[in-house]
């Protein structure tokens, strides 16, 4: 068996040994480098593009929205993005023209010398703004997408409750910092098609995006994956904008085009975390049962939709959090405002909601004088019970365990005790609080059911076998699990199993690399179609005792040995689009993490000493990659909560470096200390659960009670700087 | 004015050397340079005339991988893998001035390398090990 085992990462000895190939290593013969000149405005009229006097403009390819052989939209959701602004630009940093040369340092002196005169529209910047439409910037009223979460009578309900509670919560945007920077490379001949090598999550999506583009059949258009070093979201929707560049460049130029992003344009102009603002009304009793919830969660999409709407709703359904309310309504919206678009980065708008409900419930819990621990205890939903969308909880739960566990390991009772008694007279205070909560696997709703993903497993004849699915190894294991799950279907060791680079001219379209849905949902079809394969060598004269003999026999007498194996929905699992209601996804995660801090008093800082991630994740495939996956999340989750603070300026990323944009050093993060439980998900792979999105969800709750805890404030905005501890240190607490 | 790293990754097809910033902050470019961790995208082409460097690429002794390579492969301290050639050589340059560091030598001595994978756990767990299959020097 190798589910369960620590398998080594197959990819890992190439990583090491500096052999992986990621794009800016690929060079074509007679290749150009690409760049991208870009809005210096966030809002306005494109009246005139002028090349300056001083370049060889003659020998330098130039592109601009009238090249586009077919048409210029970044498709995706709503269509409403130019591959290249034509007429007019919503956002600082958008692009409007291409370049491309042999000498980049040529190119970089382009770049200076192509003006671009804008005709300034009045800009909108916050959630506020949009919201009251003064200005309008998209549609009519600067709205992308509203959801209405609505369950029982929130007013009655909280009309004769015991107390209602209310609270306001705002996160920031967060930059991704994948240390590998975005960049494709393009060949793209009339004569031929168009073909892209880059570092992606969703070949499909830019294969989609370049039919579009150019107007081609299909079969003229392939995506090729290479090594990619991270992604966390930012390469989910991005990089299909920067393969048509270089695609446009090379059409355009007749010879091979790469564009690799510096640190800089990659950090001022791809996507961030949507920033929120979340209000929250609670009605309890005076014992702690919720009695009503009102939520109203708003976030920033910027520019364009992208995927915006989608995002909201992973973040509307994980507002109400791991608990039973019978009156709930939950109004969620995402709005246009003229910054750089935000997209998809791991959690999904969940790490925004849960943040706002795990803040919130600390301060219920003081409202009415009980244990935040104990709250959470009296209204942990159960199996049998409805969330707020209406989906009835089918699974074995049990977060009071989970509760306990976290609550033991980071012996939350005893230290509080000893905080109480030593903060009152303390320079350094110490803190600790929790957040529980769980993150859905899987595209939300209907989404799986539309994907109908395809993974194709192919033998060779000396009983090799190939996984083809378009499922990236982005860094979180996809190789390694695959082919743990494919080893054990075949019953062949996991060194005989090869899954095979994403490229579209050869695996079938598995769906995006997204939603911590690989493992479970697309490695489900891995083992579907591997024990397809391995019922057709059964079911040969010689059995398959002798795994290569079989493969050769069968290959031999039918010809080539495949199984393929297509997403069908789990019966009895129902999602209505329409009403916004059903089971919102097939399974959960459960989880509940602990943080404990020192806040210095003197220097507003707050340091990290302990963190504890509890987690119910299935089974778990590989301990030692999961464990790695809870642990980069958790640090994304510190980061965020922490260090990371994007200032913006007239729409645009004022610090767009890694000099003084914050990411969490080696010296900067306590133990963090990662624990399982197991609870195989009959549904899933070996029984696993999704797990990669859940780890982002909890230690910003956690720290920021731990934190209010510390210093006797109620901290609702993350990041928590020293300065904006120091302006909520002169605010009584509420 | 060129850069190393340039010259390490275009003309000598040292691509082991990732260029993660550009501004010398996240330790993606880090090689020897006689000796001494460096981030060679801070360095100039001159800068290095004559001196000894080392990459990646030259840490394993042919196929025998260096004890830091096979502790991140078995504790998993790799993950995207951008990070790691550079990663790898600040642990092993670590090693070598300390064989047998503590976690907080080993977070000093990793402060220049960012990871945005990991979380740095399953690598502090992966250079302590190394030490452990390093042959005490000072004994």
């Amino acid at each position: 068996m190798h589910i369960g085992q620590p398998t080594p990462r197959k990819e890992a000895r190439s990583k090491v040994t500096g052999q992986a190939r990621y794009v800016d290593d690929l060079a074509f013969p007679g290749m150009l480098h690409g760049v991208t000149v870009r809005s210096p405005s966030p809002r306005g009229l494109i009246r005139d593009i002028r090349y300056e006097p001083g370049i060889p403009w003659d020998e330098l390819t130039v592109v601009t929205a009238a090249d586009i052989p077919g048409a210029n939209v970044v498709a995706l959701i709503a269509d409403d993005q130019p591959c290249l602004a034509d007429d007019r630009v919503n956002h600082a940093e958008e692009p409007v023209v291409l370049l491309a040369h042999r000498d980049r340092s040529l190119l970089e002196e382009a770049r200076r010398r192509v003006t671009i005169e804008i005709e300034p529209l009045p800009p909108v910047y916050t959630i506020d703004e949009a919201l009251a439409a003064t200005t309008v910037i998209w549609g009519e009223d600067n709205i992308f997408k509203t959801y209405l979460v609505s369950h029982g009578d929130v007013e009655s309900a909280s009309a004769g409750a015991d107390a209602v509670v209310e609270g306001e919560y705002e996160t920031d945007a967060q930059e991704q910092l994948y240390i590998e920077p975005n960049g494709m490379l393009a060949v793209a001949r009339r004569e031929d098609g168009v073909t892209v090598w880059g570092s992606m999550q969703c070949p499909y999506y830019i294969h989609r995006a370049l039919l579009r583009l150019f107007g081609l059949p299909a079969e003229r258009i392939r995506v090729v994956q290479m090594e990619t070093g991270g992604g966390f979201g930012g390469k989910e929707e991005y990089p299909s904008i920067i393969a048509g560049h270089a695609a446009l460049l090379s059409w355009k130029s007749g010879r091979p085009v790469k564009i690799v992003y510096d640190r800089a344009e990659d950090m001022v102009a791809t996507t961030k975390r949507h920033p929120s603002r979340t209000r929250h009304r609670t009605a309890v009793t005076k014992d702690g049962r919720l009695v009503a919830m009102d939520i109203d969660f708003v976030i920033d999409g910027g520019a364009y939709c992208t995927l915006s709407p989608v995002v909201l709703s992973r973040g509307t359904i994980h507002a109400t959090g791991p608990y039973y309310c019978p009156n709930v309504r939950v109004r969620g919206t995402a709005v246009a405002t003229n910054v750089p678009p935000h997209g998809a980065f791991r959690g999904f708008g969940a790490p925004q909601s849960i943040f706002a409900l795990e803040r919130h419930l600390d301060r219920v819990a003081h409202a009415i004088g009980i244990a935040p621990d104990e709250l959470r205890r009296k209204n942990f939903i159960q199996t049998g019970q409805t969330s707020a969308v209406g989906q009835v909880m089918r699974e074995p739960m049990d977060m009071p365990a989970l509760l306990d566990r976290a609550l033991a390991l980071s012996d939350y009772h005893a230290k509080r005790v000893r905080f109480d008694a030593a903060n009152a007279s303390a320079k350094m205070k110490k803190g600790i609080g929790f957040a529980a909560f769980m993150h859905g696997a899987g595209f939300t709703g209907s989404g799986e059911d539309h994907l109908a993903s395809v993974v194709t497993v192919e033998a060779t004849p000396e009983g090799r076998v190939r996984v083809l699915s378009s499922c990236t190894e982005i860094g979180q294991g996809t190789i390694t699990v695959f082919s743990q799950i494919a080893a054990d279907a075949l019953g062949i060791d996991v060194d005989a199993i090869e899954v095979v680079q994403p490229d579209t001219a050869v695996v079938p379209d598995s769906g995006p690399t997204v939603a911590s849905r690989t493992c479970m949902v697309v490695g489900k079809l891995v083992e579907s179609a591997a024990m397809g394969l391995r019922a057709t060598l059964e079911s040969g004269a010689g059995g398959i005792s002798d795994f290569p003999a079989a493969c050769r026999n069968h290959i031999q007498q039918f010809g080539a040995l495949r199984a393929s194996s297509q997403y069908r929905p789990t019966a009895g699992v129902r999602w209505d689009d329409e009403r916004y209601q059903g089971d919102a996804y097939g399974t959960y995660a459960w989880a509940v993490y602990v943080a404990e801090v020192t806040f210095d008093t003197t220097t507003f800082e707050v340091s990290l000493d302990d963190f504890v991630a509890v987690q119910e994740v299935g089974r778990v495939i590989n301990p030692v990659l999961a464990t790695g996956q809870i642990e980069g999340g958790v640090a994304q989750g510190i980061g965020w909560t922490l260090f990371e603070r994007v200032v913006w300026r007239e729409g645009r990323m004022a610090n767009a470096q890694m000099t003084n944009y914050i990411m969490p050093t080696s010296m900067d993060l306590p133990p963090i200390r990662v624990f399982f439980e197991e609870r195989p998900y009959a549904e899933g792979p070996g029984g696993a659960k999704g797990i990669g999105e859940l780890p982002m969800d909890g230690a910003a709750p956690a720290i920021a009670n731990a934190v209010s805890y510390a210093a006797g404030v109620n901290v609702s905005h993350i990041p928590i700087t020293p300065e904006s501890l120091m302006a909520l240190m002169e605010i009584p607490v509420a | 004015m060129s850069r190393l790293l340039d010259a390490l990754r275009t003309d000598l097809h040292l691509t082991g050397v990732k260029e993660g910033c550009g501004e010398g902050e996240c330790g993606a470019c880090s090689i020897m340079l006689d000796g001494r961790l460096v981030n060679s995208c801070l360095i100039p082409l001159i800068h290095a005339d004559r001196a000894a460097i080392v990459t990646s690429e030259g840490v394993a002794q042919g196929e025998r991988l260096h004890a830091v390579q096979q502790a991140f492969i078995t504790h998993g301290g790799a993950q995207c893998g951008i990070c790691t050639p550079g990663m790898v050589l600040a642990a092993v340059s670590l090693l070598e001035r300390q064989p047998h560091p503590s976690e907080a030598e080993i977070r000093t001595a990793l402060a220049g390398n960012l990871c945005r994978c990991t979380g740095y756990m399953r690598i502090f767990e992966a250079v302590l090990d190394a030490c452990r299959h390093t042959p005490n020097e000072s004994a």
